[in-house]
């Protein structure tokens, strides 16, 4: 990578982390665990749900709560691999981390879109 | 000219405790992002309609992904410590004259976050209906 590009990566992967740490464990707890487990389940009711994530200010907290959070793990990924030893690829490797948070963001758009 | 590396093991981080948990705590990302693909697809198939929702609640409701999703919560709640922990490092706060001291900074930070997880139980939840 350009020695140039890199404080932008950094921004994005902090402000990634600072999202991260204050609303993914409880995202997980609701979503990944309350909801399928049925501990809740007029929450989690069908159209109770589309209401909820289709409301615009849902949209718009939505595409922040997953994007930023990606550029977090392709920053921290990428050095995972470097110091792991992929030395010799370090443009390729910024390339497919960055890339895959890039993906990431886009469906992220297409699939609040569709909501 | 190329760059000199310090030639180095591929096991380096597990030579020492601190070395271990500095990669632990960066492996939280994987947990994270992987988590956040499977809530992608969980909104995707709300876009797609009531069959497909409830037949991806069903999937969720499988052992194998209510266990990733204890594992991914325990990686999340470790990078929240670790992040939280780790700002008054970073970020130096001062009032006037004086420097906030770290642990009032972290101590704010927790109260914050744990308000933050409240609301967000309120709105999915929606208490006040």
């Amino acid at each position: 990578m350009p020695r140039s590009t890199e404080p932008f990566w950094w921004s994005l992967f902090a402000a990634g982390g600072v999202v991260a740490a204050f609303f993914v464990p409880i995202t997980i707890v609701l979503t990944g665990i309350a909801a399928p487990a049925g501990w809740v389940r007029e929450a989690f009711e069908y159209q109770r749900a589309l209401a909820l994530v289709s409301h615009p200010i849902s949209r718009l907290y939505l595409f922040v709560l997953i994007s930023l959070p990606l550029f977090h793990w392709a920053h921290r990924f990428r050095f995972i691999l470097i110091d792991l030893g992929l030395k010799g690829g370090r443009l390729p490797v910024a390339i497919a981390c960055y890339g895959g948070a890039i993906v990431g963001t886009l469906l992220t758009v297409v699939v609040l879109g569709q909501l | 000219m190329s760059p000199y590396y310090r030639p180095m093991a591929r096991t380096w981080w597990l030579s020492t405790r601190a070395y271990s948990l500095f990669m632990l705590r960066d492996l939280t990302c994987v947990f994270i992002a992987a988590y956040l693909v499977f809530f992608l697809l969980m909104l995707r198939n709300v876009a797609v309609g009531r069959e497909a929702y409830e037949a991806y609640l069903r999937f969720l409701a499988t052992p194998g992904m209510i266990a990733f999703h204890v594992l991914a919560l325990a990686a999340a709640l470790f990078h929240t410590i670790t992040w939280f922990n780790f700002t008054p490092m970073v970020m130096g706060l001062r009032f006037g004259e004086k420097r906030v001291p770290p642990r009032i900074i972290v101590g704010v930070t927790y109260a914050a976050w744990i308000a933050a997880s409240i609301a967000m139980t309120v709105i999915v939840l929606r208490w006040w209906r």
